[in-house]
């Protein structure tokens, strides 16, 4: 028995045929996301480019009235796109700061132990489902927004009360949930800096924070970069938690509006929509779509910048 | 090599084909109901062909879901055998020999924290909340507290059925919207002040339900017709409906027993007799 399989492996015809079958699977599997990413694009810009003739640009992408039921029905998006710009833009103003510090933390300053226990809190982060958030949102963000409002626009006769599903909520709940993203690729960037750099700073007489904001970091710049315009991707692509606390109205982004981003735009009407009201749902998946196309062109192009430099 | 790859490739025809057979199913023998009309009863239409399926496996329900007003249109033009309309029949529309045949109704609850203190609001009142010219609750009778507006998402049944009812569509300001009942119920009961609407019969004590122009929403309120927010829902025939094809007449046959009651009510809705 033995003897026979050993027989048949060292055949060299079988060999080299289980060779190419393995060859054959590997490029499937690879032609699988390529195809995917392929025909996701082209099925976005069918589906996305009909609504913004038969609507017009300027009045989907310019306009700021959503009413899209109306008798004379006016599907402009403006507000939308904006609150996700100023949502994401400051949710990464507050994660970022934390985020690097963090991660300068884990890899240059903390003990072993330390190390250990707060990285697992941080994959434990990261794990945890969009929906979570967004009940936490509910729970303890939107309660104390509410106590909030109540103060600041107590004699505010022009306010309309949203009971503390607003902007800054979002905001607070989009930047804990990028958190870990931007700590686990700054630190991979941080530890990737070579040891001599480090070394040759102390030895000509600065100090560890010296070394560490003039030397380590300037010197994982790029890899920094990346962790940014990732954890700006993660952001705008998120729609589950920011439903639950953004309060989904379409208002101009201010900080105690009720906001709709653009995945949640689509996410809250998808269901009963129908006629051009469904195609605008399609064109704001577009926008979307181009947004994040371009905010992985940065990535190649921080990336490649990188390589120039060393 | 060539022979791998001949496997390969008849392998994925092979399975293309399978995908595409599954598609495929042309079942002519079947006797065909069709149906057109209101978005609003599209759950109770589906609900409904599931439940004539099991008890007539022979009788195919098609919905279309265009709008009521073209529903109607439809069953005068006897391009559909059933108009399904989520308002009550006009009486141009009845002149015109359609039939308004009854067989659910629709109730909207309107709701708010535990602990507020008002129990009642006029149609007026509801109206303005809604439009945001009354923004205090005791602008109504009750705390010093801001109203907060909870609503649906644009395309929702209740939603339009709602504004409808109250002759406000699209003029309302909802501080926040959900596109399910779910997340209205829970922020409803969470927030103090926020008013929000559901569907009757989702209904539970974290919420409290008020009363419209001093009518409490009841199965007798409700069929007797006082209380303001319900509407019909109508599947109106050409001609009433002993003279339909014997098809059609199984379909509200099967509406009237006991499992089409059944399905009535586990879609919320409330039966008219």
């Amino acid at each position: 028995m033995d003897k026979s399989m050993v027989s048949i492996l060292s055949n060299r015809q079988t060999k080299s045929m289980v060779e190419k079958v393995a060859a054959i699977i590997l490029t499937a599997c690879a032609i699988v996301s390529v195809i995917a990413v392929i025909s996701i694009t082209v099925y976005m810009f069918i589906s996305g480019t009909p609504a913004l003739f038969q609507v017009g640009i300027t009045d989907i992408l310019f306009s700021s009235v959503w009413t899209p039921t109306a008798e004379v029905p006016s599907y402009g998006i403006l507000y939308v796109i904006l609150t996700s710009i100023i949502g994401v833009f400051f949710a990464i103003c507050i994660a970022v700061p934390i985020g690097i510090l963090t991660a300068i933390n884990l890899a240059e300053i903390a003990k072993p132990k330390i190390r250990g226990v707060v990285k697992s809190a941080i994959e434990l982060l990261a794990g945890i489902p969009s929906v979570v958030y967004g009940l936490l949102g509910i729970l303890i963000i939107n309660p104390f927004m509410y106590q909030l409002e109540l103060i600041i626009f107590k004699d505010s006769s022009t306010h309309q009360f949203t009971g503390g599903s607003n902007l800054i909520s979002a905001i607070l709940v989009l930047a804990i949930m990028i958190l870990p993203t931007l700590i686990n690729i700054t630190e991979t960037a941080l530890q990737t800096v070579p040891d001599h750099y480090r070394k040759s700073s102390l030895a000509l007489g600065a100090s560890q924070m010296q070394t560490i904001f003039k030397v380590v970091l300037p010197a994982a710049k790029n890899g920094i970069m990346s962790a940014i315009v990732l954890g700006v991707g993660r952001a705008i692509g998120e729609a589950m938690a920011i439903l639950l606390v953004a309060g989904n109205s379409v208002n101009l982004p201010l900080p105690f509006s009720s906001v709709r981003f653009l995945t949640t735009a689509i996410v809250s009407e998808m269901s009963y929509a129908s006629g051009t009201h469904r195609d605008v749902l399609f064109t704001i998946g577009l926008v979307l779509f181009v947004f994040i196309i371009c905010m992985n062109l940065i990535l190649t192009f921080i990336l490649k910048g990188g390589k120039d430099d060393g | 090599m060539r022979k791998i790859k001949t496997i390969i490739l008849i392998v994925f025809v092979w399975i293309g084909f399978g995908l595409m057979g599954c598609q495929a199913h042309a079942d002519d023998q079947q006797a065909k109901v069709t149906l057109n009309g209101s978005t609003s009863m599209e759950k109770l239409m589906n609900a409904l062909r599931e439940g004539i399926q099991e008890e007539y496996p022979e009788l195919q329900m098609e919905p279309q879901f265009t709008g009521s007003s073209s529903g109607i249109e439809a069953v005068f033009n006897q391009t559909t055998d059933i108009g399904n309309s989520s308002r009550a029949l006009k009486e141009t529309e009845k002149e015109k020999g359609i039939v308004e045949n009854i067989i659910a109704i629709d109730a909207i609850a309107i709701i708010t924290d535990k602990n507020n203190l008002v129990s009642n609001l006029t149609q007026e009142q509801l109206i303005q909340i809604y439009q945001g010219k009354i923004r205090n609750w005791k602008e109504v009778g009750g705390q010093n507290m801001p109203i907060v507006v909870i609503g649906r998402e644009a395309g929702s049944g209740t939603r339009t059925a709602f504004e409808e009812l109250l002759h406000i569509e699209n003029q309302c300001q909802y501080a926040n919207e959900y596109n399910e009942t779910g997340p209205v119920m829970a922020k409803v009961g969470s927030i103090p002040g926020a008013i929000g609407y559901v569907s009757l019969d989702v209904i539970d004590k974290s919420v409290k339900m008020l009363t419209i122009d001093g009518v409490e929403p009841s199965i007798n309120s409700i069929r007797d017709g006082q209380y303001l927010l319900q509407r019909p829902f109508v599947m109106a025939t050409y001609g009433p409906i002993e003279k339909q094809r014997k098809e059609v007449q199984a379909v509200f046959r099967y509406i009237e027993s006991e499992n089409g009651q059944k399905i009535i009510k586990s879609v919320g809705l409330i039966s008219p007799q």
